[in-house]
Formats: C-alpha cells, sequence, structure tokens
C-alpha cells in the first residue's frame, strides 16, 4: 500500500495546528494522573495502551480515590463509547484496506483526528490519498499527545494548588461536549444526563455516571421518536 | 496519596483492550453488516451525554453539595466557558478563557 506524500504532508500540516489544543490537554491529564498518585511509567503506560484524554483524565480520578479495577475500567468505557461511533462513520472509507492498516486505523482513531479526517472525506468524495492523510494527522497527533503527558507526568504535583489548573479538566470536557450540542435530541440528552449525575450523586462507585449517560440517551431517543 | 500499583496495571491492560475494540469495532466488522437505525441515533448521543455527565458535578456541586448560587466561581467560569465553546468551538480558547474566568470571579467573590 503506497501512502501519497503530497497527503501525508497534508495531515501533518493539520496536526501541527492541532498541537496547541493537545499539548495543555495532554500536559493537564500528566499533572491530573501524577496528582492521583499515578507513577509516571504507568501514567506513560496508560497514555501509550488507553489514548485517550478524557478516559485517562476518568482513570486517574478513580485510581487516586482507591475505586474498584472493575469499576475504573467499566466507567472509562462508557466514556470511550463514542468511539465506537466514530468507527462506524469511518467504516466507508476504510472498505478495502488490508487488516493491518484497520488496525492501526483503530489504535489511533480519537477525537480530533477523527474530526479533521472525517471533513477532508467528506469534501474530497472519491479522491485517494485518504489512508496517507489519516497518518500524516493521527501520527503528529499520538505523537504529541505522548510527550504532553510524559512533560505532565514527570512536572506532577510540583505545579502550585493555587493555579487551579485541576478545572482544566471538566474545562476540556465542556470543549469537547458543548459544540455538540446543535439539535433538541443531543441539548435534551445533555440536560437529562447533568440532572441525574446530580440527582445521583449519592450513588457508590461513581455509578451515577453511567446512570446519567443511559438517562440523557434515552431523553435524546424520545425526541428523535417524537419529530420522527 | 497513591495508587496500587498491581491495580494500575491491570486497570490498564483491561481499558487499553477495551478501547481497542471500542475503536476497531466497525472499522474491522465485515461488509454485509449493517447498523440498526436506533442504534446509531443512540451512538450519536453518547458523547453529548456521557461529556455532559463528566464535567456537571464539577460546576454544580461543592464537596457533595448542589451549589447553584452565585458566590459559586466554578459555576461561574464554567457558564462563561460554555458560552466560549459555543461561540468559539475551540479547546484551547475554551481552557484558557474558563481559567481565566476561575481566577477573576476567585478574587472578585
Amino acid at each position: 500500500m503506497p501512502v501519497e506524500r503530497p497527503e501525508f504532508l497534508a495531515g501533518l500540516r493539520e496536526s501541527l495546528a492541532l498541537q496547541l489544543a493537545i499539548w495543555p490537554f495532554g500536559l493537564v491529564t500528566g499533572v491530573a494522573m501524577a496528582a492521583g498518585g499515578i507513577p509516571p511509567l504507568e501514567a506513560i503506560a496508560i497514555s501509550v495502551f488507553v489514548f485517550a484524554g478524557a478516559a485517562m483524565l476518568v482513570a486517574a480520578q478513580l485510581l487516586a480515590a482507591d475505586a474498584p479495577v472493575a469499576v475504573v475500567v467499566l466507567t472509562t468505557l462508557v466514556v470511550n463509547l463514542r468511539l465506537v461511533m466514530y468507527s462506524a462513520s469511518l467504516r466507508p472509507y476504510v472498505i478495502g484496506l488490508p487488516l493491518r492498516w484497520r488496525l492501526l486505523i483503530s489504535y489511533l482513531l480519537v477525537d480530533n483526528v477523527y474530526a479533521l479526517c472525517v471533513a477532508r472525506y467528506a469534501e474530497r468524495p472519491g479522491s485517494g490519498g485518504r489512508l496517507a492523510y489519516y497518518l500524516g494527522v493521527a501520527g503528529l497527533v499520538w505523537l504529541g499527545w505522548q510527550l504532553a503527558v510524559a512533560a505532565g507526568t514527570f512536572a506532577g504535583a510540583r505545579l502550585p494548588a493555587d493555579w487551579k489548573l485541576d478545572f482544566a479538566a471538566p474545562l476540556a470536557f465542556i470543549a469537547l461536549s458543548v459544540p455538540l450540542l446543535r439539535d433538541r435530541a443531543m441539548l435534551a440528552a445533555a440536560g437529562c444526563a447533568a440532572v441525574t449525575v446530580v440527582l445521583a450523586r449519592g450513588l457508590p462507585l461513581r455509578l451515577g455516571l453511567v446512570l446519567a449517560a443511559v438517562a440523557g440517551i434515552a431523553a435524546g431517543l424520545v425526541l428523535e421518536r417524537r419529530r420522527a | 496519596m497513591s495508587a496500587d500499583t498491581s491495580a494500575i496495571w491491570l486497570a490498564t491492560a483491561a481499558m487499553g483492550l477495551g478501547t481497542f475494540a471500542l475503536r476497531a469495532s466497525f472499522l474491522l466488522l465485515p461488509e454485509r453488516i449493517r447498523l440498526s437505525g436506533t442504534f446509531a441515533q443512540a451512538l450519536r448521543l453518547v458523547p453529548a451525554a456521557v461529556l455532559t455527565a463528566i464535567w456537571a458535578p464539577e460546576l454544580l456541586l461543592r464537596e457533595g453539595v448542589p451549589a447553584l448560587a452565585l458566590d459559586n466561581e466554578r459555576l461561574l467560569a464554567g457558564a462563561a466557558a460554555i458560552a466560549v465553546a459555543w461561540r468559539f468551538r475551540d479547546t484551547l480558547i475554551t481552557i484558557v478563557a474558563g481559567l481565566a474566568a476561575l481566577h477573576l470571579f476567585d478574587r472578585i467573590l
């Protein structure tokens, strides 16, 4: 499978602009893991194996709170369920690609890589170089992310608490979720999830998060049905 | 505060495998299999519901108790960040604006 150079370079260029967003988020994630008592080697291993910022932040919070392993794993998988949607959405573009490339594409699939590539593919239907563009974008996103997390891990708890950097994690989630709320079903899903998670705050093992996800999705589905 | 290392490695392996399976799901599925309509609709709603449920308690609760008054500086800073996220759709701008707002409200209140 030849990887077309111009498309690969185009992907690298786009990814360069993304570094501005990746570095602060990666640093914050690394700092949060260090603050949660996860040693640098383990933090870097989580970053390489899981490679999903939101899930890593949640895992850091839960591990710091000594949550059972099963709860940590279940919660991060719920957070990562959106990746199934990306996987389904990219599927038409990988048909015919050899298995090894599809495995690599899978491993590198994260929010901003998905967003960039899907926009590009929709813009240029039928053009070649899709794999090359994807590898250009995702390769540099991966590298920037790993370096940023490692740097955050080593900077660790040395950053002063009155910088209030802990608030950067919820802010990152706000930045990822608010732009999605473009129709009533999405708004209903988010609103219902927010109310449920507050009402269910007393539940053990962070089950409130799972319950809120289910309630939010149900509310959104009801609205979609009514409109249809 | 230090998490147990063997628990971390176990969690890491399971999270890594599980997350990879989620990503690979449809990319590896045989081409003849199609998504049902309801399943696709539900999947579309997952990010909005899950991500909101993650940040909402950080704004709406203080020490585990609902804090919906104007003296909650994280609620005010979060509201500012929501407006910025809606307007600019940019992660970095949102984080910087939200942190700046938090420091500002912290000083005022």
